[in-house]
């Protein structure tokens, strides 16, 4: 196999990958879903890094800083604020028991 | 892919793994934190892997611009009102987008001198990272704008609007020929200042109410982008990533706009037909029955069973923790109260839930709308905050309304409605409710905030 074609062929697998694995989310989840994808393309960070760090020409490497401090906000902001969302799902379940706790024990006086 | 170690390839195919399983895990409530964590980490890892095999240069301004932009990152992500998270997302998902056009831009200036030995399809796959990346970044920072309400949400159209942005795409198609064909630094910057046009006129015509689906769509455009990225730069991690973000965003596109019982395309360039996100937006001067909150408190008070239905309005307004406090003290009389959530209510699909999860209303009172559709006919009152288009029985019952087929909730069903309503002005598809009319409803006009407090005031002096 020619190396396009290998290329062509990991990227065909992960387009089924990419559907397959998120074909039963609930719409619950869609926007921290859709967060936390926008977050993972965050790792043009890697690319960034990459580029910025073999080129010798100043002025590339100025712009490839501007590009490092893009990508940085893109996936450490995009992962934070997806976990903030994601805390505000699972904040509440001690909450809840407690509540029905104590409304067993009102029952129960 | 050559020059770089095995073990590295390695670390990146365990990493590829782990975004697989973070998309996994955040399609999944119980799953979706750690989904999360393990991304976050596997993002983490492939970066500083580089560090160890790239032989760079420069490393002590690499690692500030990483600090600078982190910490920005951070900032923003923990300031953002709950409200205001669609917008953050958006700008998030822009910044990416401008990273990938501008590490394509320094990748095509780093290879043209020895450009001949170039495969042209690397050539190409160099063009379309700029020329998407640029669309991203202008667009995503068009949907920030109109979402802050620092312009306008409504569809902005020009005379000529069509014609500029279909002579915008030619170009960015003739410009990637170009780039492929006879490479040179200046055509990739003004690809990539084409592309920003481009971005830019496609969301312009965009309403309000869709912007979400286009933020959704600008971030599986980015997620390809970085894909295309990772095929010039020879990284199988960035290849993998940015396709599976390419493609499950498409997807839930797909799954978005099937909410809203639109099409994609529908949403892109309905207003530039002059189709149907414009609407009238007039008042009807039809009459409606309206009361004052000590009538509406009573409606609840004495109630079986009731049911509400929150919209974006109740989020605008900051009510929702008012709204609980309510719901609580309908508990306390021994009232049934459920949360009925309209796929597409607040902002983004599942945005409602976010808000009300913020304002702690139990898990188990959040119903979806298949789930609870079935009863309303059950039901003595159902109250509706600040919705308006996802109760609309128009679309049901008139083809040819810019919403008909999208479900709605079956409110029109239930004993009483309830609507509270700052105006008589239509939602954001801009046609008007027949249910706001219907002998079975009353309307308690104000801010709902305010008017949920009053509501309170006369529930709790029952």
């Amino acid at each position: 196999m020619s190396e396009p074609v290998v290329w062509l062929t990991i990227f065909v697998l992960s387009v089924f990958v990419g559907i397959e694995v998120i074909s039963k989310v609930s719409s619950t989840l869609h926007t921290p879903l859709m967060s936390g994808a926008n977050a993972i393309h965050g790792i043009i960070l890697l690319g960034a890094i990459l580029v910025t760090g073999t080129s010798q020409n100043a002025v590339a490497v100025a712009v490839g800083l501007v590009a490092i401090v893009l990508a940085s906000v893109n996936m450490v902001g995009g992962f934070v604020v997806t976990d903030r969302m994601l805390q505000m799902f699972q904040r509440r379940k001690p909450r809840a028991v407690a509540r029905d706790k104590a409304e067993q024990d009102g029952a129960a006086r | 892919m050559s020059g770089t170690p095995v073990w590295v390839q390695l670390v990146y195919l365990a990493a590829a793994i782990c975004f697989i399983l973070a998309l996994k895990g955040l399609s999944g409530p119980r799953t979706a934190r750690a989904g999360n964590i393990v991304g976050a980490v596997a993002a983490v890892v492939g970066c500083v892997v580089v560090f160890f095999y790239g032989n760079l240069h420069h490393v002590g301004w690499i690692l500030g611009a990483i600090v600078v932009g982190s910490i920005g990152g951070v900032i923003g992500a923990r300031r953002v009102q709950m409200t205001q998270m669609p917008q953050m997302v958006a700008l998030f998902n822009g910044v990416g987008g401008g990273a990938a056009a501008l590490v394509a831009l320094l990748e095509l200036h780093e290879r043209l001198p020895h450009i001949a030995s170039e495969n042209w399809f690397t050539l190409a796959a160099t063009a379309f990272t700029i020329a998407v990346g640029a669309i991203s970044f202008a667009g995503s920072v068009i949907t920030f704008l109109k979402l802050q309400e620092l312009i306008t949400g409504r569809p902005i159209l020009f005379p000529g609007l069509p014609v500029v942005f279909g002579l915008g795409l030619v170009g960015v198609v003739l410009l990637g020929v170009l780039t492929v064909t006879l490479p040179a630094m200046w055509i990739g910057i003004v690809l990539a200042l084409v592309g920003l046009l481009v971005g830019v006129l496609l969301v312009l015509p965009v309403g309000g109410a869709d912007v979400p689906i286009v933020i959704s769509l600008l971030n599986a455009f980015t997620g390809l982008t970085v894909a295309a990225g990772g095929y010039v730069l020879g990284n199988t991690l960035l290849l993998v990533a940015g396709t599976l973000v390419g493609a499950s965003g498409t997807f839930l596109t797909k799954l978005m706009a099937g909410a809203m019982g639109r099409s994609v395309l529908n949403i892109l360039f309905g207003a530039l037909k002059g189709g149907s996100t414009l609407g009238a937006g007039e008042v009807s001067d039809r009459p409606v029955r309206s009361a004052g909150p000590e009538d509406v408190a009573i409606l609840l008070g004495y109630a079986g069973r009731v049911i509400v239905v929150p919209g974006y309005g109740l989020a605008v307004a900051q009510a929702q923790h008012t709204l609980r406090e309510l719901v609580d003290v309908l508990g306390a009389r021994g009232i049934t109260v459920d949360y009925a959530i309209h796929p597409v209510a607040g902002r983004m699909p599942g945005h409602m839930n976010v808000l009300l999860a913020e304002a702690q209303v139990p898990y188990e009172q959040l119903r979806e709308m298949d789930d609870i559709n079935s009863e309303f006919k059950q039901t003595d009152v159902v109250l509706v905050v600040g919705a308006n288009d996802v109760v609309n029985p128009a679309a049901k019952s008139t083809p040819g309304a810019p919403i008909y087929g999208m479900p709605i909730l079956n409110a029109d069903e239930a004993q009483q409605i309830v609507f509270m309503k700052r105006s008589m002005r239509p939602g954001f598809a801009g046609i008007e409710n027949e249910l706001l009319f219907d002998p079975k409803t009353t309307l308690l006009f104000g801010d709902a905030k305010d008017s949920l407090g009053k509501l309170l005031t006369a529930v709790k002096a029952l």
